[in-house]
């Protein structure tokens, strides 16, 4: 077996993009002796811009953090053993237990090319039909709705930069100030046109400080102040009869569902006033041009793909998705998270957003990867079932983790983490010792997003280039390279290549015919336009910036309004525990933290996790700014120290969820699933508050 | 199993929907007196107003089989045979019966007001159903001066309502002060004159002694011997629980058809949900607790172990340009209640709270309130209120733009550079703002800051200008 290894040579420079959010900004590298300067980049219609993160994403390439070698049993080893001890381990496991016996979890931070691979290498080298991502956490009521509704999910149907065209917008769970900064260029710039913003959140962010109107609601109350804004729709005469007409259908079961939301109920349920409720409708009604934007606020609940239905209910009802400068759509949080939930980690995917079990689907990608149709896998189960299950009686005994870090980011993370003790096998590759790394059999050095080719697609849905600047150190491979030499090893190396370029070119003919369709798009043709929207299935077709002009991708061309009904959080506050918790995220870091957390000026930047409280909530446990603080939910606790303000609600705690150890907000959130999606309710648990004695 | 609803109103309804969710197959058969489907009688005051149709008021039925017989009252019930009998002659065998009748307009004894056959007068009617809602909406099309009995909720909704379409609408109001259960002298004043601002005027101590008209209402005399014009009359002066077939069969009935925390009547095969009941005293006439009691019905009914331990009673007039909501009492004033009230006679704005032990017990908030949709939570769940109560009346502490003469006031959000950066930047040689960006990162995300970060730099450039005249 021989590898393309790569050695340490001079960089000459690349343009790629910065290897954090979603919004993908583009970046200049340029290597200059040890160093790697980086520069924002306009990419497309987007102006350039780069946040603290981006400026300091180089800085990991020579941090000694980094992973430089394979290691079993935390002993450094080579990359034959490694490989030779796990393909060993897997057929051991796979010939006791099944093929099912051993696991993949991949993630939304991963290439296009990459998240193409491990399906393929699930279903054809493992014979497994375990394998889910971390995506689950992420993208998957947004998308489940988008689905639902207008028959795909891309997450924003059109290029950011139309944003700036809306005269009003309703943000609803995203505090993008914070978590992609540089897209408040478009917010701004729509603002300094005269557009209003609307933000929903339960905390004053300091995206909420920049809104016309913040409707600061109760964690968990998203869907009915979705109903309830429907209703004033409705009762005030806003609803665009002639759209729902010609462009929908199912208005009529909604109609009655929402006629039960009268904004009184639904100031009662939120919290919202009547007539906060009242001045945002009027707002989304007199704009000529409004745009809803939903995010993980309102989707990562155990009714996140029911918020989001409402939200696009309200949407269609004011004859916005699909037409000319009126739109619905979500923002995508991870790197990769709309290409990595197109080609095929899903559970219950094949490449091109095909759906697994679907005869034709498995029928045309069988054929492109020369398997037998009858051979592919059925689907399997979602991210946190797989998680609990396993080392439990029928589950997994061993996984694979790709670009991701459960033992931080996962719900209920304490169980999480004793279920990867139990296994046979825990296989972990990534470029830092993560949390997960650290508790791994195997642990496999991978390269950086600065050391590879691929591709990404943005939250736009415009894919693009990830450009090397320069070969990995010499032990540290590609995922490609990893899962190549895997495949091989285990009999079955045709199937998996290493070189991005042919595994592109190959997803490309796996995903024609698709939703997803990326069969006209090239590297080549990447690096001349800069960036090709999907669906682009033909070499000549010019990609698809804008979708649903012409209809929706339903059978019959019409969205449809799905009826959904507001139910309360899983676990309500209580008297034994009082107090809502949320989570979310701070600016310097970026989800578990593993990359962030190793770069010195984000760990000065925001060093450590802690507990957000009102002055009021602080005052009744006699907790003072600073005070380490025990959160306590039924499934564990958390200290953090308290950090006092003013912008949060009097009932509700906030944690970061960035940090490991003691002060791990996931080991309190709820694992309760949303019955569609299989989204974990992250953003809403009932804890107690106690101050811990100094 | 076989479970009857006697009652097909927001209460009934309801109560079908929560069995259906638990039980997705049984039968269940459902008697409603009104001649339609179930609708939301919320929304009536929407219809008045003009804003609502009748299509839009139905609501959602459950799926699955409903047998359902509208326009058909119940008049008898054996409780020994468990059976019920209808006006249409059928006799109907239940295991579990289920009382959702609601509760019916109260008529006041006026003279002229009803026919010899004790129905209204023409241009007469409650406001409690839709067919009532038709009637006056019909009236109002060619009526130019209304009169509504009662200044409750309810009136002072359909008041507005009238109002809207453009009618002259005056409410008589038999006591000195409006809904004096829930408002005080001075908040009913202020509404008096919101409402006037609205175009109803509303005459306190206002008593009809008499209607004129002999087909059709003309006028109406008060006892001060006053006469008002009037070609619509709609009566709006409260409601009782509709008790009379339950009653007739022997179950326990106070104000409403006695039940237990289970809302079981005191037959244990029958239970009664929404205004027609009556628990621990108490017989509610709002939405949200025949839901929560509906809610308990179907569990206890499905083998849960759910109860019903009554409801925070919240009273939210829905009517267009008028705020207002009252929690519980706001009346109570014995020693251990601490009141704060304020006034704001010129935006029509008036807040009240009574807390007792650390708990909101009562509360008028009427006008524009930001505070409402917190202050209504805390009195729902019961929490203790803040220290300085005056933030239940105009909200938290502000939050004050950061100075940026503060070192540690971040003008680049994106990129967390502080004005202290800065000033370390210039300091270090910086001169022009793109020399500080370039040191700093300022202004390189989103760019929205580029302006403030500018004019900093010219801050610190004719600071520095000054001190080398002034050396």
């Amino acid at each position: 077996m021989k590898l393309p290894l790569g050695t340490l040579e001079p960089m000459p420079g690349a343009a790629t993009h910065c290897p954090y959010c979603a919004l993908q900004c583009g970046m200049d590298l340029r290597g200059d002796g040890d160093l790697v300067h980086v520069a924002p980049r306009a990419t497309g219609d987007n102006p350039p811009g780069l946040c603290q993160k981006g400026w300091t994403a180089a800085e990991l390439l020579t941090s000694n953090e980094r992973l430089t070698t394979p290691t079993i049993d935390g002993e450094p080893t080579t990359w034959e053993r490694a490989l030779a001890h796990i393909t060993q381990r897997i057929q051991q496991i796979q010939h006791q237990h099944g093929p099912d016996a051993v696991a993949i979890l991949g993630g939304g931070g991963l290439t296009n090319e990459k998240a193409y691979a491990l399906g393929k290498f699930a279903r054809v080298v493992l014979g497994t039909k375990n394998i889910d991502y971390n995506g689950r956490f992420c993208m998957s009521s947004a998308a489940a709705a988008g689905i639902k509704a207008f028959g795909l999910d891309r997450g924003l149907p059109f290029p950011m930069a139309d944003i700036a065209s809306a005269e009003a917008i309703l943000l609803v769970g995203s505090n993008v100030a914070e978590t992609m900064p540089p897209f408040v260029h478009h917010l701004s710039t729509m603002q300094s046109n005269g557009g209003a913003l609307i933000v929903v959140d339960p905390r004053r962010t300091p995206t909420a400080k920049r809104a016309t109107l913040h409707l600061q609601l109760t964690p968990g109350t998203d869907l009915a102040l979705a109903q309830g804004l429907l209703h004033l729709a409705i009762v005030e005469g806003y609803v665009d009869r002639d759209y729902i007409g010609a462009r929908t259908e199912g208005f009529a079961e909604v109609h009655p569902i929402a006629m039960a939301y009268w904004p009184e109920r639904v100031e009662r349920i939120t919290g919202v006033p009547v007539s906060q409720q009242r001045k945002a409708i009027r707002i989304l009604h007199d704009a000529g041009n409004a745009l809803v934007l939903t995010a993980r606020g309102a989707e990562q609940h155990a009714k996140g793909v029911d918020t989001v239905s409402a939200f696009v209910n309200l949407a269609l009802a004011l004859g916005l998705p699909g037409t000319e400068g009126n739109r619905y759509g979500c923002l995508t949080g991870q790197g990769n998270g709309q290409g990595g939930r197109e080609h095929g980690q899903k559970a219950d995917q094949l490449p091109g957003y095909r759906k697994l079990d679907d005869p034709k689907a498995r029928e045309h990608v069988a054929k492109v990867w020369g398997v037998d149709p009858a051979d592919l896998p059925m689907p399997g189960v979602s991210a946190y079932e797989l998680l609990d299950a396993l080392g439990q009686p029928n589950g997994p005994r061993a996984l694979l983790v790709f670009g991701t870090n459960p033992v931080v980011s996962a719900p209920r993370a304490k169980h999480v983490e004793e279920r990867l003790k139990s296994l046979d096998l825990l296989v972990v590759a990534d470029l830092v010792q993560s949390e997960t790394a650290a508790i791994a059999d195997v642990v496999l050095p991978t390269a950086q997003w600065a050391e590879e080719e691929g591709t990404t697609t943005n939250l736009e849905g415009r894919v693009i280039r990830r450009r090397r600047l320069r070969p990995p150190p010499p032990k540290v491979r590609t995922d490609l390279e990893i899962l190549a030499g895997l495949a091989e090893s285990l009999g079955k190396g045709d199937k998996i290549s290493a070189d991005p370029r042919r595994t592109f070119e190959e997803l490309g003919r796996a995903s024609a015919g698709g939703i997803a369709d990326y069969a006209g798009i090239s590297y080549e043709r990447l690096d001349r336009d800069g960036g090709v929207f999907w669906p682009c299935p033909t070499k000549d077709h010019p990609g698809t910036p804008r979708m649903f002009h012409d209809g929706f991708a339903t059978p019959n061309g019409r969205a449809r309004f799905v009826p959904v009904e507001y139910r309360p959080a899983v676990e309500d506050v209580d008297s034994t525990y009082p107090v809502y918790l949320t989570t979310g995220r701070v600016l310097a870091h970026y989800q578990s933290g593993a990359q962030t957390r190793r770069i010195p000026s984000l760990r000065r930047a925001a060093p450590d996790p802690f507990v957000e409280l009102h002055p009021q909530l602080a005052g009744r446990h006699g907790i003072e700014d600073g005070d380490e603080v025990r959160v306590v939910s039924r499934r564990g606790e958390a200290t953090a120290p308290a950090r006092i303000t003013d912008t949060i609600r009097t009932d509700t705690a906030f944690m970061p969820f960035h940090w490991s150890g003691a002060g791990r907000a996931n080991t309190l959130t709820n694992p309760a699933l949303d019955p569609t999606s299989k989204m974990p309710e992250f953003k809403v648990c009932a804890v107690r508050l106690e101050k811990v004695a100094p | 199993m076989s479970v009857v609803i006697v009652g097909y109103g927001m209460a009934g309804a309801r109560f079908a929907a929560e069995l259906r969710q638990r039980d997705p197959r049984r039968t269940i058969t459902v008697f409603g007196a009104e001649p339609t489907r179930s609708y939301n009688r919320i929304l009536l005051s929407d219809v008045l107003a003009g804003k609502l149709s009748e299509d839009d008021v139905p609501l959602a039925e459950p799926e699955g089989p409903l047998d359902l017989r509208v326009g058909v009252e119940v008049v008898d019930l054996d409780p020994a045979e468990r059976t019920i009998r209808s006006d249409d002659g059928r006799t109907t065998r239940y295991d579990t019966l289920v009382f959702a009748t609601g509760s019916l307009p109260m008529v006041p004894p006026v003279a002229g007001l009803t026919r010899p056959n004790a129905t209204l007068i023409d241009g007469a009617a409650t406001f409690r159903t839709l067919d009532d809602c038709r009637k006056i909406v019909a009236t109002a099309a060619t009526a130019k001066n209304a009169i509504v009995l009662g200044g409750g909720l309810l009136g002072l909704e359909a008041a507005r309502g009238l109002a809207m379409r453009g009618l002259n609408v005056e409410v008589l109001h038999p006591r000195r002060q409006l809904m004096e259960r829930q408002l005080n002298a001075e908040a009913s004043q202020l509404l008096v004159v919101t409402l006037a601002n609205l175009g109803v005027s509303v005459r306190p101590n206002g008593v009809a002694a008499e209607v004129q008209g002999t087909e059709r209402v003309e006028g109406i005399l008060l006892e001060d011997g006053t006469e008002l014009p009037a070609d619509l009359l709609v009566i709006a002066c409260g409601v009782r629980p509709q008790t009379a077939v339950a009653e007739r069969a022997g179950l326990e009935v106070g104000r409403g058809i006695v039940v237990d925390d289970r809302m079981r009547t005191s037959d244990p095969h029958i239970y009664a949900i929404g205004d027609c009941s009556e628990h621990r005293g108490v017989s509610y006439g709002f939405v949200a607790p025949a839901w929560e009691q509906a809610k308990v019905a179907a569990e206890v009914i499905c083998g849960g172990t759910s109860r019903y331990l009554g409801s925070r009673q919240v009273a939210r007039l829905k009517a267009n340009g008028v705020d207002l909501a009252t929690l519980g009492d706001p009346h109570l004033d014995d020693e251990r209640a601490e009141v704060v009230t304020f006034t704001d006679v010129a935006r029509g704005t008036y807040q009240k709270v009574v807390i007792r032990d650390q708990r909101l017990v009562g509360a008028i908030l009427l006008g524009d309130n930001p505070t409402v949709g917190t202050v209504t939570q805390i009195f729902d769940r019961d929490l203790p209120v803040p220290n300085d109560p005056r933030s239940l009346l105009f909200g938290g502490s502000g939050d004050a733009a950061p100075a940026t003469s503060s070192p540690n006031a971040t003008l680049c959000n994106c990129n967390g550079v502080t004005t202290g950066a800065i000033v370390r930047a210039w300091v270090g040689g910086a001169r022009t703002t793109a020399d500080v960006v370039a040191a700093t990162r300022a202004s390189t995300g989103c760019g929205t800051c580029r302006d403030v970060v500018e004019s900093f730099v010219a801050e610190l450039a004719d600071e520095a200008a000054t001190e080398e005249v002034v050396a």
